[in-house]
């Protein structure tokens, strides 16, 4: 055989060729710039485009980042500063940092704000995180109290029997639940509503004047800056997400009537700008109360805010129930469970688990919504920007402040955002 | 045989109106509306009492009364000595006009975004994030600021176009001039106008009817043209060429048209201290429309980006086993079905730009806000009217444009089973 071969082939190898590196251009940067940034004459002038749109910004704006002044006490001591160069002001920044981010909040009690904030990230990191332990939802639950209390100050009793209010329901419910369960149900909700009515304000009287214990009140139109943007942002999240899901359980209910009254509310909210709604509050709201009754200008603007945001979770929630498939809801019936165990147990997981990146961006936009208030007159960032334009030192500084401000939003709706990519990704079930 | 005992005969009793469910439900709905009907009447009572308390009466009479104010734009006539009533019009108008020109512009903004965004270029991929994230991510209302902050601060002065040398020149071939005041642009004129119509509320071009008219009835046109096309195609299998029949159809009545009234545009030219002729888009306009446009399109970016995405790998694979080419592919099989996906969040952000249009107080942009929701309010002191009529007029816009989406959804849905 090999004899025959030998004559039809002058050489046999026998051993395998070294494997050769690929060409230049299939490779490392070349291959890279070539496959991603010129692979057509289209993709060759969007590059160049692009390139050149970056090139623009670098040349317009780099100086005037490279030139930032940052100690400086008025726009004219700048510009002295940067003789005739271009170059932002950062110096606004420093020498109203504080009331970009407290408003005009008394200067000695900015302790109180900041401790509420901190207490405030410790109360969010058993709700948001699960590696947190299980008891500080206790504290969570007391946070909004002692919230109020550290930013409004003034009686500490008055957020105690505020809050005594939910214990009374509790007791109640535990009291009459022996009677009849429906009975203590409704009880559970009669008594603290009456509790807040009629006894709460006459129970925090008489231990203020027991035992007087308060720290200094502050009132509701020194506050400002990013606290109130904060203070507006998260009592309107953590208001309109239940406030949403029994909206959007409404509108899917079978009960005639609360069909009705639900789709007419979210209809009528979503169908008028938010501005709108905040006048109602600054300007109407004295006609629907009892003559004489006035109540806390940031608070009424926190109800408006929750119930416009409340609107618009109730249809993302509906979207992530009209998602569950019908065989859901039957297996519910089909264990026994009542509906509101069912809601619980095993249609609410799952539809909120559906609607997470909706419900995430309805937060967004409430958050940047709280910018409006400025129109009612309340000292949001934004209103602070045209206050400390006003002032003489600072007559004409647009850009340095609106990009602050812009920074700040962006680092929080950015980080909300990607909360929720974190929450989607851990709460995946599905194997693909 | 059995005799059928009957069953046992249930008597009504109250517990069974809560432990029940056939009858439960019927209990909480007459306590809910109980509750709601005591809610709504005590807001009306204490309405009432408040009004009576103010010596004010419940009326819109207000509307027919001197308006007495100037708004600065206007595309019906108006002036101080008008009602109330003609200034709230010319506030909708001022809301619907703008609304309508960012709707246009967000739309190509979104799509060209949300496409430059899936491409494989890296550097325009990520310019795109960058624009999207850092647009979505930032109130409405500072990026209406800054863009009116650009457009009084940073923009030229009219008189920096003068002279031999000037500081700064018109776009365009020298038909746009953008100044710190405003931004001029050409205006379209007729040499042979065919006058107004007056309907009942304010003139309407007659040029700008025959236009339209003729327009509408070139798109109808190929319409039936690309009918006759397919049924050509069903009969032989053959399609024939439309392309230059089309663009006959499209564009030559038109021209035919504009040609016979004398058409020509008045380039804005610097006269005196400011530019004359021209129409002249206030900043306060232009902010507004450049904000809201860049806002939503950096959202509708995110829809048509998504609804792409939405189409699987395997529908492009499936037509290309068919033979058929890329565009095709695209244009009859990816876009019928990336559409049905994106236009529903797409009109419900147009729903979101003609509600953010009332963020024109920002700025000072006559729209219905500022008219009756402002002016009118403070000078009549009508507040409860005049913010249920705005209230009510926003409403019915919004549910128009709900209601389009809804046909518009019944008709694309799938039909399955």
């Amino acid at each position: 055989m090999s004899e025959t071969h030998a004559q039809t082939a002058a050489y046999v190898r026998d051993t395998m060729i070294p494997e050769q590196a690929p060409p230049g251009s299939e490779f490392g940067a070349i291959h890279w710039l070539r496959s991603n940034l010129f692979s057509g004459w289209l993709n060759t002038l969007l590059t160049v485009l692009s390139l050149g749109a970056v090139w623009w910004l670098i040349v317009h704006i780099g100086p005037w980042f490279g030139n930032a002044i940052w100690n400086a006490n008025s726009l004219s001591e700048c510009r002295a500063i940067l003789d005739g160069r271009e170059g932002a002001c950062f110096g606004v920044i420093k020498d109203r940092w504080h009331q970009l981010l407290f408003g005009f909040y008394p200067g000695h009690l900015y302790w109180r704000p900041v401790l509420a904030l901190v207490l405030m990230l410790a109360a969010l990191a058993p709700v948001l995180f699960t590696g947190v332990p299980r008891q500080m939802l206790w504290f969570t639950a007391l946070y909004p109290g002692v919230a109020y209390w550290l930013l409004w100050g003034g009686s500490v009793w008055f957020p105690i029997a505020a809050l005594a209010g939910f214990a009374v329901g509790y007791a109640a419910y535990l009291l009459l639940a022996r009677v009849s369960t429906l009975i203590g149900t409704i009880a559970a909700f009669l008594a603290p509503v009456l509790w807040w009515l009629f006894a709460s304000q006459a129970v925090a009287d008489a231990l203020q004047s027991v035992i007087p214990l308060g720290i200094q009140p502050v009132r509701s139109d020194l506050f400002g800056g990013f606290m109130l943007s904060i203070i507006i942002g998260v009592t309107g999240i953590a208001l309109s997400l239940p406030l949403g899901i029994l909206l959007a359980l409404g509108r899917k209910s079978d009960m005639l009537l609360v069909k009705t009254i639900c789709v007419g509310f979210i209809e009528f909210i979503r169908g008028v700008p938010l501005i709108t709604l905040l006048f109602t509050a600054s300007l109407l709201l004295n006609y629907f109360l009892p003559p004489g009754t006035s109540f806390d200008i940031i608070l009424r603007v926190i109800i408006m805010v929750t119930l416009f945001a409340a609107a618009y979770m109730a249809e993302v929630i509906r979207g992530g129930l009209a998602a569950l498939p019908r065989g859901q809801y039957e297996a519910a019936d089909a264990l026994g469970l009542d509906y509101w165990k069912a809601q619980r147990l095993i249609i609410m997981p799952q539809a909120l688990k559906v609607a997470i990146p909706g419900i995430v961006n309805t937060f967004i936009g409430l958050f940047k919504d709280t910018t409006l208030v400025v129109f009612i007159g309340l000292l949001d960032p934004i209103g602070l920007s045209n206050a400390i334009r006003a002032d003489n030192a600072w007559n004409g500084i647009y850009w340095e402040l609106f990009g602050f401000i812009g920074l700040m939003f962006f680092i929080f709706c950015f980080g909300m955002s990607r909360y929720s990519m974190y929450l989607e990704r851990k709460l995946k079930t599905d194997h693909r | 045989m059995t005799i059928e005992a009957a069953p046992p005969k249930e008597s009504f009793r109250l517990s069974m109106l809560v432990y029940d469910t056939r009858y439960r439900s019927l209990t909480i709905q007459v306590v809910f509306l109980f509750l709601f009907m005591a809610g709504a009447a005590w807001l009306i009572d204490n309405t009432l009492q408040n009004l009576a308390r103010l010596g004010k009466d419940f009326s819109f009479n207000f509307l027919w009364s001197r308006a007495g104010y100037d708004i600065n734009q206007r595309f019906v006539e108006y002036d101080s000595g008008m009602t109330h009533g003609r200034a709230m019009l010319v506030g909708l108008l001022n809301t619907l006009f703008v609304a309508a020109l960012a709707c246009v512009t967000a739309t190509v903004i979104g799509v060209l975004a949300g496409v430059a965004r899936l491409s494989t270029n890296w550097i325009v991929g990520r310019l795109m994030t960058v624009y999207v994230e850092g647009f979505r991510n930032v109130p409405l209302l500072l990026w209406i600021l800054v863009i009116f902050a650009v457009m009084t601060e940073a923009m030229p002065q009219p008189s920096a176009f003068r002279g031999d040398e000037p500081a700064a020149s018109m776009l365009l071939f020298d038909s746009v001039a953008i100044t710190n005041r405003g931004t001029y642009i050409p205006e379209p004129l007729f040499a042979r106008s065919l006058g107004d119509i007056y309907v009942g509320l304010f003139y309407i071009s007659l040029d700008l009817v025959a236009v339209i008219a003729v327009f509408i009835a070139s798109l109808l046109g190929n319409r039936v043209l690309l009918r006759h096309a397919e049924r050509v195609q069903n009969e032989t299998g053959v399609r024939p060429r439309t392309w230059w029949k089309s663009v006959l159809i499209l564009f030559v009545p038109l021209l035919i048209l504009l040609s016979a009234l004398g058409f020509h545009l008045r380039y804005p030219e610097l006269r005196g201290f400011n530019f004359q002729d021209g129409i002249f888009m206030r900043n306060s306009l232009m902010a507004l429309w450049l904000a809201l446009s860049l806002y939503t399109g950096a959202f509708i970016a995110e829809n048509v980006r998504a609804g792409i995405l939405a189409i699987s790998r395997g529908q492009t694979e499936a037509a290309f086993a068919l033979g058929m080419r890329p565009r095709r592919t695209m244009r009859l099989v990816i876009l019928p079905q990336a559409l049905r996906v994106i236009i529903p969040p797409l009109i419900s952000q147009y729903l979101n730009i003609t509600k953010n249009t009332s963020l024109a107080l920002a700025v000072g942009y006559m729209d219905l806000r500022s008219t009756l929701g402002g002016i009118t309010i403070n000078q009549t002191g009508r507040e409860l009217e005049g913010m249920m009529l705005m209230m009510l007029v926003y409403l019915v816009i919004s549910l128009l444009i709900s209601l389009a989406m809804n046909i518009y959804n019944r008709s694309v849905r799938l039909k399955e089973r």
